[in-house]
Order: structure tokens, then sequence, then C-alpha cells
């Protein structure tokens, strides 16, 4: 049998990262919650264990997210992921085909030039040789531009690169090591045995014209299966264990798998599947208006992973959720944020080499009981019965004209409704969940749900965004949520409301709770589309920016939220729009001091539109006229 | 030597231009005065009375109006300044009426805009008919009427400090120094107009600086009954009945307030002026962070601009009021004719 003792440290890494992936994902697996642990079961077996396999192909070998996003960068990643897949997959059939006998061990594919130093002479054999050439050729095109992204993050088309931690360096080292190792030994071989192809042959024998090849070639073989040895054993410790969680990851997620609200293994499995590429921080207003470059979500997930206290982090987003949709890992980034800030401070934990092999169970943690403050001082549950409800909201409150553009709509479309919050609301409650706290957010929850179901309403219509997701998402309630962009299109298709056009050019910015956070992207569009000319933006749908007024973010100054929403309002009013357009009272306001744009609401633009007919045939009747029924039916 | 010989462009006619021109003018340069609008004055001719000693504005601006009333001025209405360069030692401007004026030296009396309450869209200036700015009053009191936008008399009437001004949210940190003083005094005309009304100042800091301003600070508590309440309105709104309810703070109690009030006065704050920042843009005038011309020298050259030859008097450099342009306007006289003697020898 074919055997040398410079295989040993591979087949110790080898058999190391093989028996501790299968622990890890064992562990994980137990730690899932019971339905879970059913999801999973059932996508293994099911449709989902072939669009896992696609996915793991497109995405982890390909990178085809990051491909469509920044090529230069994709091309990296895909040539050191695909490549080497590429590499051992030829090379197994390589050494099964040519080698000592089928099915070798692994260390002989991997190792197959050393003991079949006079391979590749004959016209089959020379076409592995040439394939096997070309693959090692492509993983070096993308190691070469990896090492220049280290020192200038700028070749890839970035801006920014994360920045790493000692034991990263060193696996970062033997990584980059393991490829430029391989060549020089194969090289050193082939130029002995006048072997090899067009790479490995002709370095080769240039080589052996002037150094002693023969001597040369096993110390480079060592050196290529420390690198590998070393890359495997420390691969736990590293972001590279996002290499097998990712896989992992993958299965869990097409099984229908969530973060949800609280922290468990799904949520640890995607922290380690971060591979830290750095798509975040690019992707970050707080990054490139604000210079804050230290808690974007490749390092709230590396704090995580590394046991620090990250609440200052946690705490120091807008949670305008770009990153969410740019990570190509489809990590849910502000689900994982939302957590940290629900469990707050927490120490700093000395951890031992053998602790960070097998950490500590992360989906434990309690979430901090309520001992604050009782809300007793809220008034007495009254309510109208009634249709519709309108909640303003105290952001609408604050920006009037909204308020009273959305009554102007709802008299003159002539629907029966009531006006929720008109002497002033209860907070829905957002505010305080945005920062973490949900038992009290909780106490305003139950309040206005109450109000709601006694009014009797199937329809609850409001002009905020972030009222619209927290009533959406976090209130049990019956009744259909809307927000006024949807509710003014079903006006404007059922023929209630006759809208003039305006001449006007208008952009349209969509508020990151609106769009990215609950998913309503067209509604708004569709209305200013019927009303005015409706001009698209550099920063469209997912790609829109936060206007920096965010209520998610304490930390930052007034001067920092200032300059972002300064950046965002002059990259979208770039084409000299007559109007600014948004469907955010707290957007309005923040781009209201931030540009000499005319910045407006949806609703008041509608508002303007509404033809004069319209409003003669309504006029007569009180402040809140109420149709009568018969008018309806 | 001569000042006959030298020739002067003052930007703007407004208190400061007017009597920086007119001090000038009497030290024998020629002086060009340009105004965008059609009449001199400056916002002096939509006031009604000044503080401290409630004197009518309209003498104020007579004696502005003899002050330009000399041979060796010109004096440009209706023109604005498209373009002011520096060529050597002469000063060019190219005019919105398409001359080309030549300088030895540029006094800038660009003043000050009002903020634009629109801003502050929680007030709900431009949306409620009776939130009004402390302007609209002073027009209103020079009409001699103070009443709603239905025609009754107000009995209830609130006025908002600090709008624009020591604002981190408008962009405005500094005090517009005159606001606390004119809130008082207008306080003290309605009451004295509308005898019943109750008034209800809502303040974060009273400024009463001036000579004269805590007398009549402490006259407007004791002999007029207006009611100071210490904290921020946070917000405005409307009820059915057309009355407005202010949400504020009282932060001396420590207990938030609900405020019915028929009407609603805002005293905006000062602003650098839209002309001024255009000039500033156009020439290479430097601006500090509060958008105001920064002056070379905030003790010893409060009138000189970075660039020599080019000098700035009154509300340009920062929230004055009549007295201080005045005196500003004045010393800038001193400071032209060092440089002009200068440039001579």
């Amino acid at each position: 049998m074919q055997f040398d003792p410079f295989t040993i440290p591979f087949d110790i890494g080898l058999y190391f990262i093989l028996i501790y992936a299968v622990v890890r994902c064992v562990r994980w697996f137990m730690d899932l919650s019971r339905p879970d642990k059913l999801r999973l079961q059932r996508g293994f077996f099911g449709r989902a264990f072939g669009q896992s396999i696609r996915e793991i192909f497109m995405e982890s070998l390909i990178h085809r997210k990051i491909l469509k996003s920044n090529p230069r960068l994709g091309y990296m990643h895909m040539s050191l992921a695909f490549g080497w897949f590429l590499l051992i997959l030829f090379g197994t059939i390589e050494a099964d085909i040519f080698g000592e006998s089928h099915l070798n061990a692994p260390y002989k594919a991997i190792f197959f030039k050393f003991f079949n130093p006079e391979h590749g002479s004959t016209g089959f054999e020379a076409f592995f040789a040439f394939l096997m050439d070309l693959i090692l050729a492509f993983i070096l095109s993308g190691l070469f531009l990896a090492v220049l992204k280290r020192f200038s993050s700028k070749v890839v088309g970035m801006k920014k690169t994360t920045r790493l931690k000692p034991l990263d360096k060193i696996a970062l080292t033997s990584l980059w090591l393991i490829f430029p190792s391989r060549l020089l030994a194969e090289s050193f071989t082939s130029g002995t045995y006048g072997t090899g192809s067009f790479l490995t042959g002709s370095l080769g024998s240039w080589l052996a014209s002037f150094l002693p090849a023969e001597q040369l070639a096993y110390p480079f073989w060592w050196l290529y299966s420390l690198a590998l040895g070393v890359f495997f054993i420390l691969l736990p410790l590293t972001r590279y264990m996002h290499i097998p969680t990712e896989l992992f990851l993958i299965f869990a997620r097409n099984s229908g798998i969530r973060t949800g609200d609280q922290t468990g293994s799904y949520s640890e499995i995607q922290t380690y599947s971060c591979s830290s590429c750095g798509i975040c921080i690019d992707a970050c207003q707080l990054n490139f208006s604000a210079g804050i470059t230290n808690i974007q979500s490749a390092y709230l997930l590396k704090g995580i992973r590394n046991n620090d206290n990250v609440n200052d982090i946690a705490q120091n987003c807008l949670l305008c959720g770009r990153c969410d949709k740019k990570c190509p890992v489809g990590i849910e980034l502000t689900p994982i944020r939302m957590i940290r800030r629900r469990i707050g401070e927490t120490e700093k934990e000395k951890t031992t080499v053998l602790k960070r092999y097998l950490p500590d169970r992360k989906n434990i943690v309690p979430v901090k009981s309520n001992d604050k403050q009782v809300y007793n001082f809220l008034p007495a549950v009254e309510s109208e019965k009634t249709d519709i409800l309108f909640f303003a909201g105290c952001m609408t409150h604050l920006n009037p004209a909204i308020k009273n553009s959305m009554i102007k709509i709802l008299n003159a479309s002539g629907v029966k409704y009531k006006f929720l919050d008109e002497k002033g609301g209860v907070c829905c409650g957002r505010p305080l969940m945005l920062s973490g706290q949900d038992k009290e957010a909780r106490e305003l929850i139950n309040y206005n749900s109450k109000l709601i179901w006694k009014s009797g309403a199937h329809t609850l219509v409001t002009s905020c965004p972030i009222c619209y997701k927290v009533f959406k998402e976090s209130y049990y309630l019956d009744v259909e949520v809307l927000h006024h962009t949807q509710f003014i299109k079903m006006l404007i298709e059922d023929g209630s409301l006759k809208l003039n056009f305006l001449r006007k050019r208008v952009v349209y910015h969509s508020p990151c709770e609106l769009g990215r956070g609950s998913g309503v992207y067209d509604e708004p569009k569709d209305v200013l589309k019927h009303v005015a000319r409706l001009e698209k933006t550099d920063f469209e749908d997912d790609n829109s920016l936060c206007c920096g007024g965010s209520l998610a973010n304490m930390k930052l100054s007034f001067r920092q939220k200032s300059k972002i929403a300064h950046d965002a309002a002059a990259e979208l009013t770039k084409g000299n729009p007559d109007i600014l357009a948004t469907a955010c009272p707290l957007c309005k306001k923040t781009f209201s001091s931030a540009t000499e744009t005319h910045v407006a609401d949806i609703s008041e633009i509608v508002a303007e539109a509404i033809s004069l007919v319209q409003i003669k045939r309504n006029s007569g009747k009180k402040y809140f006229s109420i149709k009568e029924s018969a008018d309806i039916l | 030597m001569h000042s006959m010989d030298k020739s002067i462009i003052v930007i703007g006619a407004g208190t400061a231009g007017m009597e920086a021109a007119g001090q000038l003018a009497k030290e024998g340069f020629n002086v060009t005065l340009v105004e965008k609008e059609q009449d001199t004055g400056g916002h002096v001719k939509s006031w009604f009375h000044l503080f401290p000693d409630r004197r009518d504005s309209k003498e104020v601006l007579a004696y502005l109006n003899t002050q330009i009333c000399r041979e060796n001025i010109t004096l440009l209405t209706g023109t604005t300044v498209n373009n002011l360069e520096k060529k050597h030692d002469s000063f060019v401007m190219n005019t919105s009426d398409g001359n080309e004026l030549k300088a030895d030296a540029v006094v800038v009396t660009t003043g000050f805009d009002l903020f634009r309450s629109e801003r502050k869209e929680e007030y709900g200036y431009g949306i409620y008919d009776n939130v009004i700015t402390s302007a609209d009053l002073e027009t209103m009191f020079r009409k001699g009427e103070v009443k709603r936008a239905n025609g009754e008399i107000p009995e209830k009437i609130g006025i908002v400090h600090c709008v624009g001004s020591r604002d981190e949210k408008s962009g405005n940190l500094y005090c517009s120094k005159l606001c606390c003083v004119t809130a008082v005094k207008q306080a003290i005309e309605l009451k004295e107009m509308i005898p019943a009304a109750k008034i209800f100042c809502f303040y974060m800091d009273i400024r009463m600086g001036g000579a004269l301003y805590e007398e009549m600070y402490r006259e407007a508590q004791e002999n007029y009954e207006i009611n100071f309440i210490r904290g921020k309105v946070s917000e405005i709104s409307e009820d059915i009945n057309n009355k407005l309810i202010a949400k504020v703070e009282d932060t001396l109690v420590g207990r938030p307030l609900k405020i019915g009030l028929d009407m609603m006065v805002l005293m905006a704050g000062m602003e650098m002026s839209e002309t001024g920042r255009k000039i500033a843009l156009s020439s290479g005038l430097k601006t500090g962070d509060n958008r105001f011309f920064s002056p070379a020298d905030h003790h010893f050259g409060s009138n000189k601009s970075n660039l020599s030859g080019v000098f700035y008097a009154g509300t340009c450099t920062a929230p004055m009021n009549i007295t201080d342009t005045i005196s500003h306007a004045r010393a800038v006289v001193s400071d032209v004719i060092d440089y002009l003697k200068g440039k001579s020898n």
C-alpha cells in the first residue's frame, strides 16, 4: 500500500473535522424545538432535500447571489469554493481510475501526484493532468484576489472588509498556503519526472532547470499536508466554521424553520453560518453615511460567537433591514439583532479552547423580567361601533397635514369610519419593542386590542408603517389591517375615489417598516402612478434607503442621523423631482428638514388630486360624516 | 485719501444697510445702496411697536429714511445681486437688471429671514387657520384688530417661544435673542387690546438680556396677569369646533398638560437670509455652523469678513435687535475708512 508519513497531518485534520461536524450537527438538531425537529425531518426526507442540494450548489459553491451583486467578489468566493470542490471531485475520480486501487483513502486523491509521479504521459492521463492544472489555476486566481482583498478591499469592488482575530489570521494563512504549496509540490515532482501539464509541468521544468527539484519536492508535500491539517483543526474556532454550518442552515431553512423571536438552535446556526464576507458592511448606511464601522451584522455575529457583550452593537442599528435583504447566506439578521436587544447586557465569558470547540448552548438565555412600571394610568377602554377604524398614530399627529389629508380622503370617498385616536391615543407599542422591552409593549398592545375588538370593526387603516407592522405581526386581531396606501388603492379601484391627474414629477421613498419590514412595495407606487408621474430612483424596493429617523436607534447623535437623512434625500432627489413622496410620517418629518425638495406623504398628494365634483358631492355632510348604509348597498 | 473718489456698495436696505449707507455718505463716500424689494426698510416696515419702550416702528423707519436722503447715495431698489467678484483692488458686482457696478469696498447688510414655521409641522402653521406667527400678529396689530379666522375675538391665546431657535431638529442650535422679549411685548399688547383674554407663554428659558427687558417681563406677570409655563409644546391639533389643543409638559410641576386655545402665536426665530446665502456661495464669504456670515474676529473684527474689503453689518452675522444693529452699522464705517486709508497709502 502506498503511504508516507507526510500525509499524517492531513489525515488527522480531515478525520477531526468530519467527526466534529457530525457532533455539532447532532447537538444543533437536539437543541431544536420539537416542531422544528419535525420540520427538519420532514424536510430532509421530502421535497426540501432537492431544493437544498440545489441551493448548496448555487450558493455555497457557485455563490450566485454574491456574483449577481458584486461579480469580482463573487468570482473570488466561487473560485475558492467551487474550485476546491472540483479539485476534490476530479482528484478522487483521477485516483480511482489511475491509482493503486479503486476506492482509495482520501489522502491518496489529495496527494495523487506524489504517489503517481509519472502519471500524465499518455493521452487520457494527459487530459486529466490538464484538467487538474486548469482547476488549480482557477483556484489560484481567486486566491490572488483574496490576498489582494486583505490589503485593499477595493480590488474586489468593496469599500470595507471585515477585521480579523488572531486565530482567524492563522487559519487564513494556512488557507492561503494550501494551494501555493500544492502548486510548488506538484511542480517540483513534475519537474523531476518530466510530467505535469501546462501549469505544474512548465513551472516544474523551469524550476528544475536551476533548483534541485527532487530534494525540494518532499518538504513542499509536507507543507501542503500541514497547511491542510492546521486549517481543518482550527476551522471550528474561526469564521470558516461557516463552511459546514451553512450546509445545515440551508437544510433547516428549506424545511421551513425560522428565527422567530427567541434565541435557539436555529439562530445559533445562523450565527455560525456567517462567512464575514462583508456585504452587510457595504450595505449599511451607518457605514457609508455616518462613518460607523464596528456595528454591522458581521461584527454582531462575530461578537456573539466570541461571547462578547454585544449589547452596544445590537442597539446601534437603524433596523432598516438593508443588510438582511443583501446577505448572500440569507441569515435573518434583523430578528437576531432583536433577540440580542431583548437579552440586553451580558457578561463577557472567559472561555477555554475546549469550550470554544463545544460552546455552551445559547438557546436558554432568559429574557429579563419586567419589574418596571405599571400601566394603570391608561384611560378606560371606550369604543364606538364601526366598520372601518382609522388609527393615525402618534407620528401622524405630529404631521397634521397627513391626518387632515386622510380625513379629506375618507370623507370624500364616503366610507363609514371612525377615527380611533382622534383625540390622541395610546402608542402602538412598536417603539418599546424596538428597544427590546416586549413585556411593556404587551401592555399597550393589550389596551389597543381591547379598543379595536370593542369597536367591532372589520378593517383597521393606519397612516403609520410603524403601527402597521406591529398591528399586523404582534396584535392578535381578527380585523384586516391596512396601511392607508393599500386602503386608498382599494378606494380608487372600487370607484369610491375620483382623482385628477396632477402634472407633477414624483419619486417614491419606500419606508423601511412598510417595504422591507412588511413587504408592501407596490400599492404605494400604484397609487402614485394614478395621480402623478412617478419616476424611478436608484434605490427602489428592497434596495431603498433608510431616512435616518428610525426609532430603533437610540445611540446615534442627532448630527449622525441628520447626515444619513441628508445623504439619503440627496440620492433620492438627484433627478430634481417636484415631490419626494413617502408613506411614513416619520420619514416625512426626517426628510423635510434634510432637503429643499417638497416632501409629502402619499395621502397629501391624493388629497390634492381629489376632484372638486367629489368634494361637492359630500360637502354637505359634517366633519366625520357617516354615509348612510343604504348608500353603500 | 479723498473719500470723494471712493465708492462703496451696500447690499440690503434694511436697518443696518440704511444706517451704514447714511453714515458712509456723511463721510463723503459715494454709496450705492442695493435693495431686492421695491421699498427700503426691511423687516421693520412690517412691524407695529418696538420693545422695550413700545415706540412706533414708523418713527424708526422715518429716521432711517432721512439717513439715506443724501446726494452721494444712489438707491437701487428692486435689484438683486447676481455675482460679486474681487478684481485686484476693486469689486465688480453684477445686478439682476444687467448692470455692472464697481466699488472700492462692499458692506453686506443682507439681514435675516424669519424661520419658516411650516417646517415645524407638529405646530400646524399653514394647516390650522388659528396658528399664526409673531410676524402675522404684528400685521394684525397694524390693522388694529386681532381676530380668529372666523372673525371671532380670541379669548385664550398661547404663545410658543423658540420656534426654530435652540432646536436641534430644525438645525438651529443658536438663540435668536429677540423672541422672548417679542413674546412678552406681544402678550402685553394682546392683553391691552383684548382685556378679557387669557394669555399663556410656553417657554424653555426666558432670556431677558437687553436693557429694560427684565422689567417688562416682571410687568407682564404683575400688571397683565400673563401666564408663563415652562415647557416646550410638543404638538398642536384642532378639535371639531376649530379649537386648538396644545400638548405641553409643565416642567416646573412635572406634569403633562393639554390646553385648549383659540389662537396660537409662534415666535419664529431668525435664520441667515436666502440672499445672504447666495452671496456667500458666489463670492466665497465664509459662513459659520449657524449659517450666518462668520466675522473675521468675534471681539475686534465683528464687521470684517474673510475677504479684505468686504464688511458686514447687522443681523447677517448673528441675531441682533435694532439698537445693536444700528451700533454695528455705525461701527462698520470706521473699519471701511481704515481699509481704504491703508489701500491708498
